[in-house]
């Protein structure tokens, strides 16, 4: 077990939020088509409101999400609205679709540090999607666990270096947990919030 | 250049207050200190309420202390009021017939070991004189009686005392006439009594001479009996004052942390031990007025006291309210300063280094100096102020023995290695900290230790009595003589004592005087010694006879004594005439001439006899004029109830027969008194030495609760902490116990000493180990229930 | 019910204090050798599920069987012995006999089991050397760190040889430091002694020592990886 790959395994992780949070745009904005068919416009408005406050969604990222989803069959497009203004699409969930959404619920974010963005997300759809947050929750520290007892079995068996760089890795992961802990015993207060 | 380099303050702070004078701070602390007391929640005060109940409980016992002399003056009083009169120096002269006059006789019996006192009273005119408390003379073949005698005649079982007193009751004695609530007493009335069966005339009640001072030993005695009782109850009111002391002192830390200086922690002590104190100086007064009220109908030992009698001291009750308050405050300041007490905690110090040993030796030492210097007494000698001598060693000594028992204790406990879990869990526990332990039983050895002394003193008194009279009891147990059964009767009556249910034997006799005939002038005197019938039996017991029929006659000469043998012969010559009787008309017989001589020995009262002996076939006993009987009665110890069989025969044969129990302790009535209320003290002690052993080691176990609960989560037997409960208790008590008797049988022999007697008995310590020994069982028995409560797993929730 | 090859397993404990329920319904197995951590918020009812488990307290109802005996069957004498002979305990504080010496109170299990006091601490000596602790043999509690008093406990559960530990919150009074060679050394002498360890504990870097961890939340026990 070497340094190197240690750390390597670790910083790869760390400076990928972005990439994290664009891989997930498409699930949340599918996520939020299961409430009913909406238009671009709405859909970052929805999402701006629930997910982007620092951060607002660009109009051309909606649409070139939605296309690509529209060509990888998960939405379909439910009519197009032209009263007065540019042509408006409205788009609709397909089944393909909610099932792409369930399963992104269902699996666990690889445990890394700042993943608050994502797994904020995926709380909130799910609360909005009617699934079980708490199920999603435990999913996730679960997994944090699993990677926490790997990096602490690797602690045991390396040299200073490594305990320290596991340490590093251990107490953010250790920060994580105690947000999904938090997170988990404040369910009922955030559905009240994102779904009234 | 910092800000604390620069002098001028913030001109904007507020003047800060100036600190209140000495005075007014002391008194601020004290009260913040009462305050704690009073008001420190369900903790706090369950602490002040023990502490205050253990000072309460001495503070009582002391009270009645210092009610002592005023119940004795007033029981001597009593006694005096209801003696006859004395008309003249000679306690035999009696008073001249009146219309007020009365012939008494004293009937005085004992039943179950209890004395019942009685007069037999025959009125010799129409206003006769009446004891205190009686209102009515009673009649013939009635009686007046003691609330105690009624009803100890009422219960069932009582049969034979309803025998031997066949009065009909006719009223009751009152509390004037009465030593104490429990006694047992009778007047009957007769119409038969005479001045020659015994009568002695009387013409009114009270004694008004000054009672017989004090002899120095019982001065001894008495003094020693009050510091041996009343040392241990300083040490557990000292003990009581600290009770809960740890929890205070984490309270005081606290208060150390938001500011208090050590001073102030201090006077915030001895402001609750204080309160503590005075509140257990209240809850004493309560105790000691309520158990006042109950005293009449408790009695110890056959000690009880009437309510009324029980007045402290004027003197001795303020040393009590103003000593006893000082000394919560002393001993909680000298119990802080092994204590730091800093904000964040209690720093325990003294631990580095051990106890000391010179100092605690200087005492005792001290006390067989003093021993020395005031040298050896006798009972008789008048020597006023050597009592006090012996009296103030005897504190030193005993004293002494307290301080010394911590190092011993420390000194035993750090030797103590291994041994099973329960024995190392209790050493360890004893390493740690016997401080409180050795506190506690310090006061056990003080009360042992002074028991045995004292009891070594009574037992070398008695044996000196003993050996003064001789008495065998194996012999015979029971001695009766008679002046009223002359004649036939005298015969009859040693043959219904034979008849008497468990009689073994009745060395019965009939003396009479015999006398050399002829005219003597005033100043000769005619020479005079004793006729003694008997059967050939009885005859054996009192002289060293080998052959004996009946109708054989001896002379008896006294064992080693030239002068009387010569006197015997004087009179008991051989083949000529001896005139039997005294006054009135004497009885002329010749002593036969064959008439062997032999040795005389004791009989079983342990007086010698000597003189002529005759069996019943030689003289007729029943003719003897001026004859006396003498009975000594062997019976069978295993015949329930046969020494009152024995007496009622004895009442119905005579009812003012003298009447005596011969037993191996013949005491002394005053140092009989003395001795019992050294027992009851001393049980008192011990219980209120359990009690505060009991307190400390409860709240040991509170305080451990969580350990407890961890230790059964390892699956510890109850019965393992059970023991080690046990042993954390005996193993002070066993070391307390060992020099106590150490220093009871040094000092016991010291005291023999100086009285000028010899140690009788060496054993006499076993009842009080016996008692130590129930003392650790009952603290141990008492714990065991919070301990098994202590023991469930929901202390391991407590965090 | 009982998982297979289980060595202390539970099913459908209920315990309740007054009115409020402490477990509801929990089930939870560990088998020989394992280290499962016991998570949860305060008040789950994760140390009420140990001392279950460890048969310090008796369930309402469920059954609790350790090597093929049910343990509800068993008197608190049996229990007693059972927790003195198969099974050893680390507390968070407050466990050391405080006037035992160190080396004392590691002997204290065996010298229960009857071992004589010799041969006892000769054993206790010996783990104290496994858990870095034996220089303290003769030290009072009161005169070691947390975190060597703390060893000194794990050093006492392991010592008589027992099947399964229970530690409850053992690293609660460390700090990270310390926390880390208890955990460390506890769970290292556990594996290596093929000792269970029950450990209740809510902080994830403790819990991270385990092989498995299960989590319990209002009563409830779930073990999230294998349940799913």
């Amino acid at each position: 077990m070497g340094r190197g790959r240690l750390s390597d395994a670790y910083t790869s992780g760390v400076y990928t939020p972005c990439t994290v949070l664009l891989m997930s745009i498409g699930h949340t904005l599918l996520g939020l088509l299961e409430s009913g068919p909406r238009h671009g416009y709405d859909l970052k408005r929805t999402f701006d409101e629930k997910f982007g406050q620092d951060r607002p969604l660009h109009y051309g990222q909606v649409y070139s999400t939605m296309s690509r989803l529209l060509k990888n069959g998960l939405v379909e497009v439910d009519g197009v609205e032209s009263e007065g203004g540019p042509e408006r699409k409205r788009y609709a969930i397909t089944d393909a679709g909610i099932t792409d959404v369930s399963q992104w619920l269902a699996q666990p974010e690889k445990p890394e540090p700042y993943l608050q963005s994502t797994l904020y997300t995926k709380v909130v759809l799910a609360l909005l999607t009617d699934r079980s947050a708490a199920g999603l929750l435990d999913t996730q520290r679960s997994a944090h666990l699993r990677m926490m007892r790997i990096l602490t079995d690797r602690k045991r068996q390396g040299d200073l270096a490594d305990q320290l760089i596991c340490d590093h890795a251990l107490f953010h992961l250790e920060a994580d947990l105690r947000w999904l802990e938090l997170t988990a015993a404040r369910l009922d207060q955030l559905a009240k919030v994102v779904a009234p | 250049m910092t800000l604390l380099d620069s002098r001028t303050a913030p001109p904007a702070a507020p003047e800060s207050p100036k600190p209140p004078a000495r005075g007014a701070a002391v008194l601020r602390d004290l009260g913040l200190g009462v305050r704690f007391a009073a008001a420190g929640g369900r903790e706090g005060w369950i602490r002040t309420l023990l502490t205050a109940v253990g000072v309460g409980l001495g503070v009582a016992l002391l009270l009645l202390a210092s009610s002592v002399p005023h119940l004795l003056d007033e029981r001597n009083a009593r006694e005096q009021a209801r003696s006859e009169t004395q008309i003249s120096d000679s306690p035999d002269t009696n008073a001249p017939k009146s219309d007020s006059s009365v012939l008494r006789i004293n009937t005085t019996t004992e039943y179950h070991d209890r004395t019942v006192a009685g007069y037999l009273m025959r009125p010799d005119g129409s206003t006769p004189v009446l004891p205190p408390g009686v209102t009515g003379f009673p009649g013939a073949d009635e009686m007046v009686v003691s609330p105690a005698l009624r009803q100890l005649l009422a219960e069932p079982g009582n049969e034979l005392l309803r025998e031997r007193l066949p009065y009909g009751i006719t009223g009751t004695i009152g509390d004037a006439g009465l030593r104490s609530p429990g006694e047992l007493l009778y007047y009957a009335g007769s119409d038969t009594l005479t001045p020659a069966k015994g009568g002695h005339r009387i013409d009114g009640y009270g004694d008004s001479r000054e009672g017989d001072p004090l002899p120095p030993l019982l001065i001894v005695l008495t003094v020693l009996v009050c510091v041996v009782l009343l040392v241990p109850v300083a040490i557990f009111i000292a003990t009581a004052v600290r009770f809960g002391g740890d929890r205070r002192d984490r309270r005081l830390a606290a208060l150390r942390l938001v500011g208090a200086d050590i001073r102030t922690t201090r006077r915030i002590a001895a402001g609750e031990a204080m309160f503590g104190a005075l509140l257990g100086l209240l809850i004493g007064l309560v105790f000691f007025l309520v158990g006042r009220l109950f005293v009449g109908s408790v009695e110890i030992w056959d000690v009880s006291a009437f309510p009324a009698d029980l007045v402290p001291d004027p003197r001795l009750a303020l040393l009590i309210v103003v000593a006893v308050p000082l000394t919560a405050v002393l001993v909680t300041l000298v119990a802080m300063r092994s204590v730091v007490i800093e904000p964040l905690g209690v720093v325990r110090r003294g631990r580095e280094r051990g106890r000391r040993l010179w100092w605690r030796l200087l005492m005792p030492l001290a006390g067989l100096a003093v021993f020395g210097f005031t040298g050896r007494i006798s009972a008789y000698e008048y020597a006023p102020e050597k009592p006090f001598g012996i009296a103030a060693g005897t504190v030193l000594v005993l004293v002494g023995l307290a301080l010394l028992l911590p190092w011993l204790v420390e000194a035993c406990v750090n030797r103590l290695r291994g041994g099973p879990v329960p024995w190392q869990l209790a050493t360890r526990r004893l390493q740690l900290s016997s401080g409180a332990a050795s506190r506690a039983v310090s006061g056990v050895t003080v009360a042992v230790a002074g028991a045995i002394a004292l009891q070594m003193m009574f037992a070398a008194m008695n044996a000196d009595f003993n050996r003064m009279t001789g008495q065998d009891p194996t012999r015979a147990q029971f001695a009766g003589y008679s002046e009223d059964v002359t004649g036939e009767a005298a015969t009859s009556a040693i043959e219904r004592f034979r008849a008497t249910k468990g009689v073994d034997v009745v060395i019965g006799s009939v003396e009479a005087y015999a006398s050399k005939p002829g005219d003597y002038a005033d100043e000769d005197v005619q020479p005079t010694t004793s006729l003694t019938v008997g059967t050939c039996a009885t005859l054996r017991e009192l002289a060293r006879i080998d052959a004996c029929e009946d109708g054989d006659t001896f002379v008896v000469h006294p064992p080693g004594d030239k002068d009387m043998t010569a006197w015997v012969d004087e009179t008991a010559r051989k083949g000529k005439v001896v005139e039997i009787g005294s006054g009135g008309k004497p009885m002329r017989w010749t002593l036969p001439a064959d008439s062997p001589t032999v040795q005389g020995r004791k009989d079983p009262m342990g007086e010698t006899h000597y003189g002529i002996m005759a069996t019943t076939g030689a003289v007729d006993a029943g003719k003897l004029p001026g004859a006396t009987i003498s009975v000594q009665i062997r019976v069978d110890r295993s015949v329930p109830d046969v020494a009152e069989y024995v007496r009622n025969t004895a009442a119905k044969v005579d009812p003012g027969m003298r009447f005596v129990t011969l037993d191996s302790v013949e005491r002394d009535r005053q140092y009989a008194s003395i001795q019992t209320g050294l027992q009851v003290g001393a049980t008192a002690v011990l219980l209120l030495i359990a009690a505060s052993m009991l307190v400390s080691q409860l709240e040991q176990l509170r305080e451990r609760r969580r350990l407890l609960s961890v230790l059964v989560a390892f699956g510890t037997r109850r019965s393992t902490l059970g023991w080690s409960v046990l042993w954390q208790t005996a193993v002070p008590v066993v070391l307390g116990l060992a020099v106590a008797v150490a220093g009871g049988l040094g000092l016991g022999a010291a005291l023999a000493w100086l009285i000028e007697k010899q140690v009788a008995d060496w054993w006499l310590f076993w009842p009080m180990v016996g008692a130590g020994g129930a003392l650790i069982a009952l603290v141990t028995l008492l714990s065991l229930p919070p301990l098994w409560r202590l023991m469930r797993p929901e202390g391991l929730r407590t965090e | 019910m009982i998982p297979e090859g289980s060595l202390l397993a539970a099913h459908d404990l209920r315990k309740t204090y007054g009115s409020t329920p402490a477990l509801d319904g929990a089930s939870f197995s560990v088998h020989p050798g394992e280290v499962v951590a016991v998570m949860g918020p305060s008040g789950s009812g994760k140390s009420t599920l140990l001392h279950c488990l460890a048969g310090i307290i008796t369930p309402d109802s469920g059954t609790i069987t350790y090597a093929g005996r049910e343990l509800s069957a068993m008197s608190d004498a049996e229990r007693s012995a059972l927790r003195r002979s198969d099974f050893g305990f680390v507390f968070q504080f407050g466990q050391l006999v405080p006037e035992l010496t160190c080396v004392e109170n590691v002997a204290l299990p065996l010298r229960l089991n009857g071992v004589k006091r010799k041969a006892a601490e000769r054993t206790a000596l010996e783990w104290m050397e496994r858990l870095e602790v034996d220089d303290l043999g003769p030290q009072r509690p009161g005169e070691v760190s947390g975190g060597q008093g703390q060893r000194v406990a794990v050093a006492r559960a392991l010592a008589a040889s027992p099947k399964v530990i229970f530690a409850d919150e053992p690293t609660g009074a460390l700090d990270s430091l310390n926390g880390e060679r208890v955990m460390e050394l506890l769970t290292e002498a556990a594996r290596s002694a093929n000792v269970a360890v029950v450990l209740v504990t809510h902080e994830a870097r403790v819990a991270a020592y385990s092989d498995r961890d299960v989590t319990v939340r209002d009563g409830r026990a779930r073990d999230l990886e294998h349940a799913v």
